[in-house]
């Protein structure tokens, strides 16, 4: 399993990216790109949109399903991947390049994992 | 014959399991006066007296010899073949497949009628049709709606049945409805300009519109795009034989009323609603979707596909609960067209347009029946009426002629290849009469 360790991570499965302190980049993990199996389509918000941790801010389709992503933090959106709307697969081949989007102004955000904390939470999910 | 699938010793078990003496128990909790313990229904009839009953309120309908009418319902021939077809029983009686991989037969009728719908329309993919044309237009303004675009425009000149529906779906869907002003019997596309923002989700035009009259589809779908909105056409299945498709108008969405191809005209249908639209939307199209593979073999076979849109797999976050389709509807509109082609198409078009022209210049020369409006139409035209529309209706109907639908104090005529030249004629002179007697 990949977990990188310059990233945190939250329990629904995305990662973060810190840029400064009030800028980062979110996207799906390897394990979440493992469970839902291969993305088909990618359903993005508008630059300028806000987001609040723990809301959904984005969906994606898979072969069987459509799965909720959810916000790690509070703030408004500056940049969306658009290269992703063509490209849902590149989420499956290279989860941590493919950003979903960008957030600025960041004012709040919940609990975020460590690499070494999150795996821990991987792998009592897989033993269960 | 009582249909209960499980045994008594199957219900026997089944009360045990909860903890329940009788089946009657269950029910305790429903106060004894709302409990039903008899339905008062009418003892059994014979086939034969079901058959008298059933021809005595048919009979309450009154079909006429000749019919000018249209305005959202249209009289054309349907040949013999198309009944022939549809009434085998394994297409008349089958029901929305559950498991539909299992009945390929009906998977191919809607790839084909999907495919003919893309051919009439111009568009990448089709639904597999949806109730009627009224709710495909109230669908496709559902597709539209974005985040930041909530405003629906629809013009005043569209089907008021039309308007009406997606104001209802609208209303549940947090959009707003308003109304484009008709001027001269189209839309008004000056007070379109002004009233696009950056909140229009869509426009909604239909061509030809309610009034008969053609509009100026592409200027209205250019005026939308500069907005940013999606642009959705209503259309004529017989008129889009001959005018230009929706694509080459620049619609987004296209969608109508399917009743002309092939369905009769009936006491409330069943109609069937088309809907249409490009690559860039296929995810936003409600309802099923056909598509062609290959099977394990490799031999052509149909799947249900895309199915990730709809309700059964996103649950509240789907667009739309639209979770079936017209099959045997959408089967008739596929074997009409069949059956009269492309060419066939094209020649009811022709003669809808040439003889409602003829009726339009022999009508509009009787004193009172001038044309209400100038300007390009399809198979109906509204004319004014020199006294109350409904006194000239009873005048036509006595000599067998349905006439034309009272519309905005004038009558809404419509010409199909089903009106011969003599049934004009006839038409003509009636109203000659007519106009003779209220002035």
């Amino acid at each position: 399993m990949n977990i990188p360790q310059n990233l945190s991570y939250t329990k629904s499965h995305e990662w973060v990216l810190f840029l400064n302190e009030t800028t980062a980049r979110v996207g799906i993990t390897d394990t979440a790109q493992q469970l839902l199996g291969d993305l088909v389509y990618i359903n993005l918000p508008e630059v300028g949109d806000s987001v609040v941790s723990g809301d959904t801010f984005s969906d994606v389709e898979s072969v069987k399903a459509v799965s909720d992503i959810y916000s790690p933090v509070t703030g408004e959106i500056s940049a969306v991947n658009e290269e992703l709307k063509d490209a849902p697969q590149k989420m499956n081949t290279a989860p941590y390049d493919s950003w979903l989007i960008e957030v600025k102004n960041i004012t709040g955000q919940e609990k975020l994992l460590t690499a070494e904390q999150y795996a821990k939470i991987c792998a009592e999910e897989e033993a269960h | 014959m009582s249909y209960i699938p499980s045994s008594q010793q199957e219900r026997q078990e089944m009360l045990q399991t909860v903890g329940v003496a009788a089946m009657d128990n269950l029910f305790a909790v429903v106060p004894s006066a709302l409990q039903i313990k008899q339905l008062n229904l009418p003892s059994a009839k014979s086939e034969l007296e079901v058959s008298r009953m059933m021809r005595k309120i048919a009979g309450k309908n009154r079909v006429f010899s000749s019919i000018f009418r249209g305005a959202g319902a249209y009289h054309h021939y349907i040949p013999a073949i198309v009944k022939s077809i549809t009434a085998k029983e394994s297409f008349l009686t089958a029901y929305t497949p559950y498991q539909a991989e299992i009945s390929q037969g009906i998977l191919q009728s809607i790839f084909e009628y999907q495919t003919m719908i893309c051919e009439l329309t111009g568009m990448d993919v089709s639904n597999a049709s949806i109730y009627d044309g009224a709710s495909a237009a109230a669908e496709a303004m559902t597709m539209c709606h974005e985040r930041k675009r909530d405003r629906v425009l629809i013009s005043a000149t569209v089907l008021p049945m039309v308007i009406q529906t997606v104001q209802t779906y609208c209303n549940g869907n947090d959009m707003t409805v308003e109304l484009i002003p008709e001027k001269s019997g189209v839309t008004d596309i000056e007070a379109l300009e002004t009233m696009l923002n950056d909140k229009t989700a869509c426009v909604y035009l239909q061509q030809p519109n309610y009034f008969g009259m053609l509009e100026a589809a592409e200027k209205v779908g250019e005026a939308a795009h500069r907005a940013g909105a999606k642009f959705v056409m209503g259309i004529n299945p017989i008129a889009a034989a001959v005018l230009k498709t929706p694509r080459d108008c620049g619609a987004d969405i296209a969608v109508g009323e399917g009743q002309p191809l092939g369905m009769p005209l009936s006491f409330g249908g069943p109609y069937l609603g088309f809907m249409a639209t490009n690559t860039a939307m296929t995810r936003r199209l409600p309802g099923r979707i056909v598509g062609e593979t290959v099977d394990i073999e490799g031999k052509r076979a149909f799947v249900l596909t895309l199915q990730a849109r709809e309700q059964h797999i996103r649950r509240e976050k789907a667009s739309s609960n639209v979770c079936s389709n017209q099959a045997l509807c959408a089967m008739t509109a596929s074997v009409y067209c069949s059956a009269m082609g492309p060419s066939g198409l094209q020649e009811v078009a022709n003669q809808c347009h040439a003889k409602a022209h003829y009726a339009a210049r022999q009508i509009s020369a009787i004193p009172g029946f001038a044309l209400r409006n100038q300007g390009e139409f399809f198979h109906e035209f509204l004319t004014e009426t020199p006294c109350r529309a409904e006194t000239v209706l009873a005048k036509l109907a006595e000599k067998d002629i349905l006439g034309g639908y009272p519309v905005s104090n004038g009558i809404l005529w419509c010409v199909t290849e089903m009106n011969s030249k003599a049934q004009i004629d006839a038409l003509t002179t009636a109203l000659k009469e007519v106009s003779l007697a209220c002035n």
